[in-house]
């Protein structure tokens, strides 16, 4: 399994603060993971990191078979090649239904004159409507967004990263605030998502990454402490100190 | 089979219905083609006030749709009005010149011809010959051409570089002030080349049509405003119909989601922003024919407020919102500030309207906010809702 995205050495300070401390992290494709750490471990900056928010004082990132450079590229541009980025708070166009959320995600041509002269095609609405189907919004399909439960709200947005088609998801906390059979079909959507591609959850919650039963990364202090099964890093006595102990 | 665009969006149909039957009715009343109902003053300030509506529109474009709180856009109306008036002043000076030295014993050289436009047009700033920027003003195409650039660039340099450096919100909208105080600051000076304060003056005379009344004219210019209002109409509800105008509206609600989504949101509100200064230049340059004179008053900031203000009381995010705010509030205005309106007497107090026009709009302003946040053409929504339930 050749590997999709490679940090190597990263590290980025905040005003004398050390939030990333030599970090090195590898997947492949397809692969699910996920990292854990305690609260100011560093898990959001990675992810800024790889998605272009945040530029590294040092180290590199490698993207793909052709080991193009992440840091170079802008936020949008690293969109396009191939990474979806999901945020902890769910973030969907309120204003708009459900269908024209998953349509502005489909992947297509981002320009803006090729976008103004676009419009849908049988093919586009049919693929809409699985989507909407696989995140169980098919009969909200003209509902306003906002509206949509919190939930609800969460699905479609991993319902608009798959629409994306990315090769990479990064899913910041997807079961914070749900219910118990929410998370179930969450992880169920995440675990479906992660046959054909690469997908790392952050998450603090140690029930939802025992369900979504994939290798572990364990972060502290902006640097991997630990990482491979559940299983094993809970009996890791580095990680019950700095995370599980307390 | 895709229904058409008129059949997606009916209010575009009835806003071009209505204005149609606007422009009839006051063509009917006109002292031109009457039964001189109206007077030909009147028909102009409707159609500089069609003009507005337009501008309003472009305002609407930015603001409401794509969230960009710009208090700049009356320097892209003023420029436009500029770019026409320079070729009205040359053409107009040209042929009074022209007219006076018929009699003269020796015709006179194009150099002498050229030099006597200058001194009429540039005396006043004490000048006698033709600033650089005066280089196209004897043709129309060509100052019809910088109508539409010079808005279009100044947008579009101005633009670059402010999104570019991801400048939003407030101090997008200060940096807007700026931009039109600064102009409004260099086109006062004399030496700029735009005559300073005097501006440029008597762009009610089409040259060309000097032996046309004021009464058709007039009513000409009313019927180009609202072609262009309707055209401006139709492009703009076309523009955000489709995935386009989701994208735009994706921005204004939540601009993290739509650059995470791969779309270069620069790019888009560079677009937006430039479509919307060439067309509030557009308007400009229909506008002050209609009012016959423009100086650098009319860039100052305070213009670029008020017009915030008009979209913000119609309704911003619905292109009939930014129309109707223009209309109510600038008709009233000219009511109000024209002296026309009765003073009120309190017995302690005379309230007279010209001083206190602006504290009622202040008022209304205050209570629109707070009681109808989606404008006046929220209200509308809201009568079509009930009709519906």
């Amino acid at each position: 399994m050749s590997s999709l995205l490679q940090l190597s050495g990263v590290s980025v300070t905040f005003d004398g603060f050390r939030a990333i401390n030599n970090l090195s992290f590898q997947i492949g494709e397809p692969e699910l993971r996920a990292v854990i750490g305690p609260n100011g471990a560093g898990k959001t900056t990675f992810m800024d990191i790889v998605t272009g928010k945040t530029r590294p004082d040092e180290g590199t990132v490698i993207w793909g078979e052709r080991s193009v450079s992440l840091l170079k590229m802008s936020e949008a541009q690293i969109a396009r090649a191939g990474i979806g980025r999901k945020f902890q708070r769910p973030t969907v166009f309120e204003d708009q239904t459900v269908a024209e959320n998953l349509m502005v995600a489909l992947k297509k041509d981002r320009g803006p004159f090729s976008v103004l002269f676009w419009r849908a095609e049988p093919a586009d609405q049919t693929r809409i409507e699985e989507l909407a189907s696989e995140i169980s919004l098919v009969d909200h399909l003209n509902t306003q967004a906002g509206i949509l439960s919190h939930g609800q709200k969460q699905w479609l947005e991993i319902g608009m990263l798959l629409a994306q088609e990315p090769r990479l998801l990064l899913v910041d906390e997807p079961a914070a605030g749900m219910s118990g059979a929410e998370r179930d079909h969450t992880t169920e959507l995440l675990k479906e998502a992660a046959k054909t591609r690469a997908v790392v959850v952050v998450e603090h919650d140690m029930d939802f990454v025992r369900k979504l039963d994939c290798k572990v990364t364990v972060l502290h202090e902006g640097s991997v402490l630990a990482e491979g099964s559940l299983d094993h890093v809970t009996a890791n006595q580095e990680v019950i100190d700095v995370y599980l102990g307390r | 089979m895709e229904r058409s665009f008129f059949a997606r969006n009916p209010s575009v149909m009835i806003f071009i219905g209505m204005l149609g039957l606007f422009t009839l009715a006051i063509t009917v009343m006109s002292e031109a083609y009457g039964t001189s109902a109206i007077s030909t003053s009147l028909v102009k300030t409707l159609g500089m006030t069609l003009c507005l509506c337009l501008i309003a529109l472009a305002m609407d474009l930015v603001w409401g749709y794509c969230g960009i709180l710009s208090l700049g856009h009356f320097a892209f109306f003023g420029l436009g009005g500029y770019m026409i008036g320079m070729w009205i002043m040359y053409a107009r000076t040209e042929a009074v010149i022209v007219t006076s030295l018929a009699n003269a014993p020796l015709p006179p050289t194009p150099t002498e011809l050229n030099d006597a436009i200058a001194v009429q047009i540039f005396g006043v700033v004490g000048g006698d010959s033709f600033p650089w920027m005066w280089a196209f003003s004897h043709s129309l195409t060509l100052q019809l051409m910088l109508v539409v650039l010079v808005p279009g660039l100044l947008a579009l340099v101005f633009g670059w570089l402010a999104f570019r450096s991801r400048v939003t919100g407030v101090y997008l909208s200060i940096l807007t002030q700026a931009m039109t105080l600064a102009l409004s600051l260099y086109l006062f000076q004399n030496d700029t080349g735009l005559r300073g304060n005097n501006g440029l003056s008597g762009l009610q005379n089409i040259p060309g049509a000097e032996d046309i009344p004021q009464a058709v004219t007039s009513i000409w210019l009313l019927w180009a405003s609202a072609l262009a209002l309707g055209l401006g109409y139709i492009a703009a509800a076309w523009i955000m119909s489709g995935k386009f105008g989701n994208v735009i509206r994706g921005i204004r609600d939540d601009e993290p989601r739509v650059r995470f989504l791969g779309y270069s949101v620069e790019g888009y509100k560079l677009f937006v922003f430039t479509v919307s200064a060439v067309i509030a230049g557009l308007a400009g340059a229909l506008y002050y024919p209609q009012a016959g004179i423009i100086n650098p008053d009319e860039i100052a900031p305070i213009a670029s407020i008020y017009l915030a203000v008009w979209v913000a009381i119609g309704g911003r995010g619905r292109l009939y919102g930014a129309v109707i705010g223009a209309a109510t509030v600038s008709l009233l205005s000219t009511w109000f500030t024209g002296g026309r309106a009765p003073d009120v007497n309190l017995g302690f107090y005379n309230i007279q309207w010209v001083d206190w026009w602006t504290v009622l709009l202040g008022l209304g302003f205050v209570l629109v906010t707070l009681f109808a946040p989606k404008g006046l053409g929220g209200l509308i929504d809201f009568v079509i809702r009930k009709d519906r339930a």
